[in-house]
Formats: C-alpha cells, structure tokens, sequence
C-alpha cells in the first residue's frame, strides 16, 4: 500500500526498494566482486562541463567587461592612441606592421592567457573549499579526471568566445586584416590551455588564496607585458628575453602575431616554427593536464 | 541480505587515527544509526562506505563490491546527503537537479520527468523555479536529500541530516525519511542526537573516538545501559560531587554533571519523595525517562552534545 504513495518520488515499480533487493544478487555473483570494472556509470565529463556551462548561463553578463570590453579598450588605447605617437607617415616601428594590428595580434593571445587565468583560479579553489561542488560531484559516479576534463572544456569553450570575438572585431577595425585570421582563434585558444592546465593544477594544490595574489603579480602580469604582446622581445636585455621564451604566450604571440597579418607581413613564421610553437604549447598544456589531475586527486580523495 | 558489510574498518591521517577498527553490517531495508560525539569519526565511516574515502585497513563491501575497485558503480546506486549541503547555490532549484542527474549519466528527459515527484516528496514544488541561495536552511536540506534520490538509490547514506535546524523543521525532514524508509528505501545516518537516532534507527552503534562501544536497538540499549526513569537534581553548590552523599542508596548510579545529579532508577517519582523525606531540597528536580543520552554518558563518562 505504501507504493501507492502518490507523493513519494519512490513509490514504483524498480523503486529504492526493489533495487535494493535485485541488486542484493551482486553479493551472490562472484563475478561482480572480482570482474573489472565496467564503464563507468556516470555521466563522466559532459556532467561536469554542463555544471559550468549553467553557472555561465546565469553569470555570464557580469563576465562581458572583463573579457570583451576590456581587450578592446587595451586595443582603443594602446593600438591607436599610443600606435599613433609610435607610427609616423608611411614608416612604422616594425616595418610594413601598423602598430595597431601589431598590438591587436598579441593581445588576442594575451587575452586567452588572462581567461584562462580567470576560469582557473578562483573557480577552482571555490569548488574545492568554498562552496564544496566537487565534493558534492565525487560523491557520484563522477571521477577526478571527469572533474578536470569537464572543467577545462569549459575553459576551451570560453576561450573560444573570447578569441573569436576578438578577431572578429579586430577585423572589422582592419586591425587584422588576412583570412588567415580565423586561425589565430585555435592558436589563442592553444596557448590559453598552456596555461590553464598548470594554473588548473596550482589552484588544486595551494591551501590559501593568497597564493593568486602571487600568480597575478608575479607571474601573469610580467608575461603579460614581457611576451612580445606590446613591443618586440628583442627590444628586451638578453636576460628578460630568455624569461620571455619560457612563457607560453611568447610563443602564442608568434603564432597569433603570424596568423593575423597573413603571409605577407615580415612576422610571418616558416613551417617548422609554426611546429615548434604549436608543440611547445602542446607540452606545456599536456604536462599542466597530467599535474591538474594529480593534484586534485591528492585534494579530494583523503 | 546485507548491504553494508565493513569488518575491522579502519581510517588513518597520517598518524592520527580517525576510525580504529570497527564492524558493521546493514541489511537491506534497515534503518541504521552511528550516534557519537564530534570527532568520533561518523564522518569519516560514511565517507568510506560511499566510496569517496579509501579505506585504511580492515574490509568493506558496499553492494557486494569493493569500493576501492568499484566506486562508480557503487555510487551510481547510492544516494548522498553529505554533512554540509553543497548545493548548486547560485542556480535555481530545479537546475540543481538537472546538473545532478547528468552527474549520474541520467537524460534530461529522465530528470525532467523525476523533478516533479521529487520536488513535491521534499515539498518544494513551489520552490521550483527559486534560486537556491533564497531557501531557508531546511529547504536546503531537503532540497540535497532530493537531490540525493535523483538515482533512485536503494541505500540513502545522510550525514547529519537535521544538525542545525529548527525543531520543526526536524520533524518536517524526519517524516520525509520515514517515508522512505517505509517504501524499502535503507538509511543509514549519523547523529549526535538521541532523539533522531531514537526516531529514525531500527538498530545503531554508539561511535567514541573511532570505536564502537555498544550497538543495538535504541529500546535495548537504553534497557542494558541505563535505567527505566532517571531524576535530575539540581542543587545551589558549585560542586555537585559534594551532594552525592546526600542521595547515597537511592539509584542504581548516579552521574555528576557540572550543573545536577542524574539518579538512574527505575521510579522516578518515588525516589523523589524518597529524597525529600531525607530533608534534602534541591534547587529543581525532574524526573525523565532514560534516554541514549544517558547510555552514552554511562559508556564514555562523557556528555554527547557538548
Ligand atoms: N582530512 C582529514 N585530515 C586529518 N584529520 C581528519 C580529516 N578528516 C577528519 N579528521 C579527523 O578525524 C576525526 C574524526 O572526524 P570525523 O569528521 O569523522 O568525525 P565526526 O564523528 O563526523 O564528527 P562531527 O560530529 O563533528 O561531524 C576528527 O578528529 C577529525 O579532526
Ligand atoms: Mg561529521
């Protein structure tokens, strides 16, 4: 009689209850104790990307300054204000490259590497010791590496926006001005990964905070003004050039830089340095998904 | 058939011992209690029996299966209420569960369909469109045992379940879990109340830093560790140790709190009169039925809700 409980969600046919009892034959079938286990029941990686994707869908208007608005005022202000004092007549400081479309082919690689920042960071630590969401996954059929794929989907989807975005404007500016163009959406998107997955693997790992504060100003903000975004790294002293070609976004620069002013321009890249640029932002967002898994598995599963 | 199956269950942090060998066994379709302290380590058993956790040592079988190579499928059959509601706070009620379905591989079409039920079982059903940071604390807390039951999970695991809400709001979620259990759903929670684990366990364990000291049903344990009726004896003295010899002979055992006497006897009434034809006056008195209180003061010396 209590199955016709009409306001209990249980009462019905393959219920808790019955369940309980079908399910009790796994303890008589030995197979079921010793076997492999089968694929993973869960909703695996999608179940997480679709957690973000609903937070996004709801905050999404309060992310519009930060990731549109204010690249385009970096272009406004730097690209042309600064592009006018720097470009006089026909002649330009990097030869046949208004400085405009030099700046706007870097920033739209900086721009990755400050969201990808933004959706490592707090987002991470937040689900982790803030507001316990990653405990609340883990408790279902969801494993780590779920958790870092789904989220770093996300990422990938939100880089894509932002990049994509970007380049459409600048071309409409005429900042960038190839076909080639597009691809620098997949080159930023590339070299917002590279960082995503060590940041990724950061934020599991730090027990306070104060740790970003670290990362903003000791590493984000120096790549972001001694990458090549601005000015040419050769314009630096060996030493901070060295430092340069460490940072993922130099190389991202090349590639974007590259790409946007199309084959004619004197940055253009010969094949094997376009190789060389993808791998060395392959690696480093490879080894950041391998540290970002560890890490969170030594967080969460204590 | 039982569910739950853990023999010298152990649970370590580096040296510190959380869970120091214990057994237990749950049968389907039962209600089962670990009652104890802060920091017995109820916590850290549930979270070993969900299959988060690793198990330090000693054995566990959760349907049959070994968690540590199983936990997906293990979790895909159980229901979590965990100690501290992590709900999805900024989306509205009925994306939480939407995004907790597809946690289990569930369409949207199956949540779809399982949202109305659910919601009106946790009475919510007027909630559904609210963002979950506008609900009051035992909305939430129905609102995670909904969405603890998204699966259909035969075995319910709730941390806790009414820590920190309001008497009614108690009782509202007790009956919630009454219902459950009536539709063959086994619960298994932990309290440090006695009242709870009087209302809701068929049999529980009374969990002291990491060990079991006694097990039973609530009814049994009260009747093997304590006595029928206890009487409270509240005195003007800063030390109550010293008005023991005034109620010598009359209970079975007295306890000293820092605040009253407790005389466990078996007529509360009569041990009352007892004491005043002694001419002793305490400030207040009151007589009480015994209480799983009262069995763990008389298991560990110590008060359960501290
Ligand atoms: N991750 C951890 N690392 C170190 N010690 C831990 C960890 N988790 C729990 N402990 C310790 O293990 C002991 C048992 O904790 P547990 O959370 O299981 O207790 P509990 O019975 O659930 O307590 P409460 O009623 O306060 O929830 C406590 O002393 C706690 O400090
Ligand atoms: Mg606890």
């Amino acid at each position: 009689m209590s199955r016709a409980d009409k306001q209990s969600p249980t009462a019905r046919p393959g219920s808790p209850g019955e369940v309980a009892l079908g399910g009790g034959s796994a303890v008589e079938d030995p197979e079921r104790e010793v076997g492999p286990a089968p694929r993973p029941p869960g909703g695996g990686w999608r179940a997480v990307f679709g957690y973000w994707f609903a937070v996004y869908k709801r905050i999404w208007r309060s992310t519009v300054i930060s990731s549109f608005l204010a690249p385009l005022l970096y272009l406004a202000g730097m690209g042309y204000g600064l592009g006018a004092l720097i470009d006089s007549g026909d002649r330009t400081a990097v030869p046949g490259v208004p400085y405009v479309a030099f700046v706007a082919t870097g920033l739209v690689a900086a721009q990755a590497m400050m969201t990808a920042s933004a959706e490592t960071t707090y987002n991470v630590f937040g689900a982790i010791k803030w507001l316990h969401t990653y405990d609340a996954m883990l408790v279902t059929p969801l494993r780590v590496v779920d958790l870092v794929r789904g989220h770093l989907v996300y990422v990938l989807m939100r880089l894509t926006l932002v990049a994509g975005v970007f380049v459409g404007v600048a071309l409409a500016l005429r900042a960038m001005d190839s076909a080639l163009a597009l691809v620098a959406v997949p080159a930023a998107v590339l070299g917002g990964l590279a960082f995503a997955t060590p940041i990724y693997a950061f934020s599991a790992t730090i027990d306070s905070e104060q740790g970003f504060n670290v990362l903003q100003r000791f590493i984000i903000m120096p790549l972001f003004l001694f990458s090549g975004t601005f000015f040419p790294l050769t314009q630096l002293p060996v030493g901070l050039q060295v430092f340069g070609w460490v940072s993922p976004l130099t190389h991202t620069v090349a590639l974007t830089r590259a790409l946007g002013l199309g084959p004619d321009s004197a940055l253009w890249l010969e094949p094997w340095r376009f190789a060389v640029h993808v791998a060395y932002l392959a690696l480093w967002a490879g080894v950041g998904y391998l540290l970002a898994v560890r890490a969170l598995r030594r967080r969460m599963v204590v | 058939m039982s569910l739950i199956r853990g023999t010298g269950l152990r649970k370590t942090f580096g040296d510190f011992v959380a869970v120091d060998g214990i057994d237990v066994e749950v049968a389907a379709g039962e209600s089962f209690g670990f009652l104890g302290p802060n920091g017995a380590g109820k916590t850290s058993t549930m979270r070993m029996i969900g299959a988060t956790s690793p198990v330090s040592g000693g054995q566990l079988r959760v349907f049959g299966m070994d968690p540590a190579t199983h936990a997906p499928a293990i979790k895909a059959r159980l229901g979590v209420v965990p100690q501290t509601d992590a709900l999805d706070e900024e989306l509205r009620v009925r994306e939480n569960l939407l995004v907790y379905g597809r946690y289990f591989g569930l369409s949207r079409e199956q949540v779809r369909a399982r949202t109305g039920p659910l919601l009106e079982f946790a009475q919510l059903t007027e909630k559904t469109d609210a963002v979950v940071e506008s609900l009051s604390g035992g909305m939430k807390r129905r609102l995670t045992i909904a969405r603890a039951l998204i699966n259909e999970p035969s075995l319910l695991l709730l941390d806790e379940p009414t820590t920190g809400l309001d008497p009614q709001a108690r009782h509202v979620l007790w009956d919630r879990l009454f219902r459950l259990k009536r539709d063959g759903v086994t619960l298994v929670l932990t309290t440090h109340y006695m009242d709870e684990a009087e209302q809701l366990c068929d049999r529980l364990v009374v969990m002291d830093r990491g060990r079991i000291v006694a097990e039973g049903s609530p009814r049994s344990l009260i009747a093997q560790h304590a006595s029928r009726e206890v009487l409270e004896l509240r005195f003007d003295a800063a030390d109550h140790a010293e008005r023991v010899a005034d109620v010598a002979g009359i209970a079975e055992r007295v306890e000293v709190l820092a605040d009253r006497l407790l005389l466990y006897v078996h007529d509360g009434d009569g041990a009352l009169e007892t004491v005043a034809a002694r001419g002793v006056h305490p400030l207040s008195a009151l007589v009480r039925r015994a209480s799983l209180e009262d069995v763990f003061l008389r298991l560990t010396g110590r008060s359960l809700v501290e």
